[in-house]
């Protein structure tokens, strides 16, 4: 469902992103990996709108999406998360997920002034959608606190319900396991599982945390200073030379 | 006794002068809010729903309509429909064009825009001030028999109320409408607001529409309270709601309703028991002390860099 050929980035006199390509299937995990600085989240900075790639090509859903701004792309079902969290904070927990369904209600103010029934039933089936996933990520009970209230933990969840309400077709994670504790991170392992087996969602995934990665995805790009290095299943790369070496150092 | 009327007809006084710079003061900390930009153009958008508003009662008047809530009430729709379909020009022709470039460009756009509309109305409706018709005229006095007599015009009630009334309405369309919704994100999170797919565009609109909109209610109520209009009309008052959106804290809006009523009372204490040229210098030096010992403002909250 999403291709990307030949990715390149350069900023000035640095190229970040040198010829990545990789590719995404219908209900599968792929992982970013990569020592510091290599270009991960550039790489989705480019997919996902934030930057304008200067080479190369990100075909979604069969359309270039290269260079389009960002509100368009997430309006054809491709979601981000960022490293650190961007909740609205002084929003609370249930108006985060709300507001992430903006688009999908009907904002004449007119109607919201008067209260036509239209108005009132979607706002209803938004409420619904927003009480199944904060039960999905088991902050139901805190749906009325401030997000910024919120444990770090919790507000990653949040992060994810969040996406998951505008009902994605591609869900790009990065990092979301930083600062997490291994319970936590084991919960996130099994919250990004299961979203891909019952949501039929695809994920793409930037990650430090090698268990994590290891764990669940179903196949690992590995980049090094911008340039693709090595790609496979997670028992390939764990196996393969370059990468140890990228990641280890030479011996 | 005495000391007393005296003292709460100041303290009525400004509450009716700050409750109309209040709601000036929202046009302000809403834009500020949402896109951290000050619009400068908005004491003339106040001053043209001043206008617009005498324009329309002129003329219903030359009708020969005489029933007042009618006459008000069309004046009041007109001022606000003008003003507003003014704040969205504004906003599309000086400020969406420099939007993101640096501070400084916005800055100088939005001064450009006021000086324009000023001159526009200097042009089109003459340079003199322009009588403004006391519509709602009589009121209660208190205290007979003193010497001094407390009084409470018709005029003040009509300006608490309304503003009231504004006030309460804006303050549900924040909290409780999708829109508000909407506007509360895109003014914590421009970006991610549009990530996840929110026309933030158009959130920036509504947001200057409602800014001009209330301009327009307090534009009706002080030409009538002053009982003239001039198109420098805007500029003091523009000046005056910024520094009560400052001193309630700017991108609050209750801080904007609290920063008003400060503002119009201490305005009024000082030109009754220090001078009327101080008037002034207190509300400017306000403003000054704020900046310097709180400058998030009275109900501000400070801006977290996260790094």
């Amino acid at each position: 469902m999403l291709e990307v050929q030949n990715l390149s980035m350069r900023f000035g006199g640095l190229l970040a992103v040198d010829q990545v390509s990789l590719d995404v299937q219908e209900q599968e995990i792929v992982s970013i990996i990569g020592p510091n600085g290599a270009g991960k989240t550039t790489v989705f900075n480019c997919m996902s709108g934030f930057y304008k790639p200067t080479g190369g090509k990100i075909i979604f859903k069969g359309k270039e999406i290269q260079g389009r701004p960002d509100y368009k792309i997430s309006r054809l079902g491709m979601v981000r998360t960022f490293q650190h969290v961007r909740l609205f904070t002084r929003l609370s927990v249930v108006e985060n997920l709300l507001v992430a369904q903006h688009r999908h209600l009907n904002t004449n103010m007119l109607a919201g002034l008067i209260g036509t029934r239209n108005y009132r039933e979607r706002e209803q089936r938004a409420l619904d959608r927003a009480a199944y996933w904060l039960e999905r990520v088991g902050l139901l009970e805190l749906a009325n606190r401030d997000a910024g209230n919120l444990a770090y933990g919790q507000q990653r969840r949040l992060e994810i319900a969040r996406c998951m309400v505008t009902e994605p077709s591609l869900l790009m994670l990065d990092e979301p396991a930083a600062g997490l504790n291994p319970a936590e991170t084991k919960e996130l392992n099994q919250l990004i599982v299961s979203l891909k087996e019952a949501y039929n969602v695809s994920v793409v995934l930037i990650e430090h945390d090698m268990s994590l990665v290891m764990d669940i995805s179903d196949r690992i790009n590995v980049i090094s200073q911008g340039c693709p290095l090595a790609s496979g299943t997670p028992e390939e790369i764990r196996q393969n030379d370059d990468v140890i070496k990228a990641y280890l150092g030479e011996a | 006794m005495q000391d007393l009327l005296y003292f709460s007809q100041q303290l009525i006084n400004g509450l009716t002068i700050g409750s109309a710079y209040a709601l000036i003061a929202i046009g302000y900390t809403m834009v500020y809010g949402i896109i951290g930009m000050i619009n400068f153009a908005h004491g003339e958008i106040y001053m043209i729903g001043a206008y617009t508003a005498l324009i329309a009662i002129t003329g219903m008047t030359a009708l020969g309509l005489a029933w007042l809530p009618l006459i008000l009430l069309v004046a009041l729709i007109c001022a606000m429909i003008v003003s507003s379909s003014m704040g969205w020009a504004v906003e599309r022709v000086a400020y969406r064009p420099v939007r993101g470039r640096h501070r400084l460009i916005p800055l100088i756009s939005a001064i450009g825009m006021s000086i324009f509309l000023q001159n526009y109305v200097h042009l089109a409706q003459g340079s003199r001030n322009v009588g403004f018709p006391a519509l709602i005229e009589g009121g209660f006095t208190f205290g007979s028999g003193e010497a001094f007599q407390m009084s409470l015009s018709y005029m003040q009630i009509t300006i608490f109320i309304t503003t009231l009334i504004c006030m309460t309405v804006l303050s549900m369309f924040i909290s409780r409408s999708r829109t508000g919704r909407a506007c509360r994100a895109v003014s914590q999170d421009l970006g991610m607001a549009s990530l996840l797919g929110i026309d933030t565009n158009r959130i920036i609109s509504v947001t200057f529409v409602i800014g001009a909109a209330l301009a327009a209610v307090a534009g009706l109520l002080l030409g009538m309270y002053y009982g003239s209009v001039d198109p420098l009309f805007g500029f003091i008052a523009g000046l005056k709601a910024f520094t009560a959106a400052v001193l309630g804290g700017i991108g609050s809006i209750p801080g904007a309703m609290l920063g008003g009523l400060i503002l119009g009372v201490s305005e009024s204490m000082t030109s009754s028991y220090l001078s009327g040229e101080y008037k002034d210098v207190v509300s400017f030096g306000l403003l000054i002390l704020i900046l310097l010992f709180k400058p998030t403002g009275l109900l501000g909250k400070p801006e977290v860099e996260k790094i």
